[in-house]
């Protein structure tokens, strides 16, 4: 079925237990789709849920009602087709960068030598293959990320899970990454959840952008964003039209900005 | 400030601050520091022995019981070349050195092993807690009379107390080193296709490894601590055996010389440590300020 979206998440809930052992809702009656090469933005105040949304895609969290799936089946366990990158650094720091990248597939059973013949290739695509020997304290901000990205893209994955990923970087670096991600994205066609608090990042990638409400989180709007791909980065956000989606998009989000700071004082 | 540079090698400097310059003066900052701290290790040494020397035979001290450096010298040297009654001294440097190896490898791998399996299982490690603290707060050296009751006078009752003195000091800080993983680099490792086993080796152990290796310094002196007490309670040779000898016939300067070689044999082992060490933890990004 080549209709069934990627991912599918119907009336999800998921509550915690608060450290003195009361349960709190942290997603409420959530309901989003992705369908297969989508690009999604999640944006939404701080502490709403967007990372344990995440988390139930890759089947690391369980909802605690509703359902999630993917590909049209519920989501029991790691998916092999999901890839994931984190915001914090979540390399191997023992590893050297070739290492790093060729844990994939060698964690997959993949052959060796196929495997390290793949990670060069990888390493590659993302300029760094002067740099396969060293450590990633060695690198910077910016070549770490494209590390994690070779890491991550090296499986082939069919869904690709982003949370705030770029948000360490600084504002160029940030932009060089945004091309670089787009133009991965383009090759191979899978479907995203990007998640982040930069709204003109979130326009700027995706094909629909999710505003999500304060915690307890639901899917407050959907905003499609019609600016025609290939896009560059680095020029689209002084355009018109973005600006115009941007200040529409930021009217929404801010209430619940709003809300999230006021609960929180 | 009105030199344009064109190029680098074009540029003018202010005399004595071309990048050879300050690298020299570097160096040579970086040279001097360091002869002056060994000058001064060596003077306080040289004059620490000398006061303990002139003490002991002006009769500050009482050259009995504190004996003086060049007596213990003598004494060392007599005993490399005579040995004692019972055997020469390489053999009882050697018997504490086995007790203390084998308690050592021993302990460390079974307390890095029960570290890791009981950090990676929550319900064992809580249902073994209390056992664990209760063992844990037994002073070790009143096991040796034990062992030597259980195990004779031979090799085995001094490995055994070596390695309960290791054991726990691996064991805690494997635990700990486990419980200290960092969450996000196990879920990477997880997403990325690695199983359970694959977590373990390729995330647990290689990121518990500087606290494993932070119990591995002490705990060879702790190997030896253990050996020597063993040979103390009950043994017919060894470094500890040697001590207690001597301690009959009121050789204090045999003593003191048994305990510079153990010293030089802990700072070796200490050495060789941290070799290992800096050569597996290529990857940890240096030391500030070193
Ligand atoms: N394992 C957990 N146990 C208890 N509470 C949790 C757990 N994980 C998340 N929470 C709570 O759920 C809420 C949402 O967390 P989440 O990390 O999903 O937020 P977020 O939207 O990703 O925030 P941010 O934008 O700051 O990353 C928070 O209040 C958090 O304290
Ligand atoms: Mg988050």
């Amino acid at each position: 079925m080549p209709d069934t979206p990627a991912i599918e998440l119907v009336n999800v809930s998921r509550r915690f237990l608060s450290p003195d052992g009361h349960a709190f809702s942290t997603l409420k009656d959530f309901t989003l789709t992705v369908k297969r090469g989508e690009f999604v933005a999640l944006v939404g105040p701080t502490g709403c849920g967007k990372s344990t949304t995440l988390n139930l895609i890759t089947g690391l969290g369980h909802p605690s009602s509703g359902q999630v799936r993917v590909f049209g089946k519920p989501v029991s366990g790691i998916d092999p087709r999901i890839g994931f990158t984190f915001q914090a650094d979540a390399l191997f720091p023992w590893r050297n960068v070739l290492d790093n990248v060729v844990a994939g597939p060698l964690f997959r059973g993949r052959p060796k030598a196929e495997s390290y013949d793949k990670a060069r290739d990888w390493l590659a695509r993302v300029g760094l293959t002067a740099f396969e020997r060293h450590y990633p304290h060695q690198l910077s901000g910016g070549m770490r990320k494209r590390v994690a990205l070779a890491q991550t893209f090296i499986n082939n994955p069919e869904i690709l899970l982003m949370d705030e990923p770029f948000s360490a970087l600084d504002v160029q670096t940030r932009v060089l990454m945004h091309e670089e991600l787009l133009q991965l994205w383009s090759e191979t066609g899978a479907a995203v959840v990007f998640v982040t608090h930069d709204l003109e990042e979130a326009i700027a990638l995706a094909d629909t952008v999710y505003v999500l409400t304060a915690r307890p989180a639901t899917v407050k709007s959907v905003h499609p964003i019609d600016i025609p791909r290939p896009r560059v980065i680095s020029e689209v956000r002084y355009e018109e039209h973005f600006i115009a989606i941007s200040r529409r998009i930021w009217a929404d989000l801010k209430q619940e900005v709003q809300m999230s700071t006021l609960a929180a004082a | 400030m009105n030199s344009v540079a064109v190029d680098d090698s074009d540029f003018v400097y202010a005399p004595g601050t071309s990048d050879a310059e300050i690298e020299a003066a570097a160096m040579e900052a970086a040279l001097r520091h360091r002869r002056l701290v060994i000058g001064w290790r060596l003077g306080i040494l040289v004059v620490l022995l000398g006061l303990w020397e002139v003490a002991a035979r002006t009769g500050v001290i009482d050259a009995f019981f504190y004996s003086y450096p060049t007596a213990i010298a003598a004494r060392l040297w007599e005993l490399i070349l005579e040995g004692t009654d019972e055997a020469s001294l390489w053999y009882h440097l050697w018997l504490t050195m086995e007790e203390a190896i084998i308690g050592f490898v021993a302990g460390s791998a079974l307390g890095i092993l029960a570290g890791v399996a009981l950090g990676r299982n929550k319900l064992a490690a809580d249902i073994c807690a209390p056992y664990i603290k209760t063992l844990n707060a037994i002073p070790r050296v009143v096991l040796a009379p034990i062992f030597i009751l259980l195990l004779g006078f031979g090799l085995w009752s001094k490995v055994a107390l070596a390695f309960i003195m290791v054991f726990f000091v691996v064991f805690s800080n494997a635990f700990q080193g486990v419980r200290e993983a960092d969450r996000a680099m196990i879920a990477n490792a997880q997403i990325l296709g690695a199983r359970p086993w694959a977590v373990t080796t390729a995330v647990i152990i290689p990121s518990a490894m500087s606290w494993i290796f932070a119990s591995l310094h002490i705990s060879f002196s702790f190997a030896i601590v253990g050996a020597i007490v063993g040979e103390f309670v009950g043994a017919r040779y060894g470094i500890g055996f040697l001590i207690q000898e001597a301690r009959g016939v009121h050789d204090t300067a045999a003593m003191y010389a048994a305990i510079v070689l153990i010293v030089v044999v802990v700072l070796t082992a200490e050495w060789v440590m941290t070799r290992i060490e800096n050569r597996l933890a290529r990857w940890r990004p240096p030391v500030q300020g070193h």
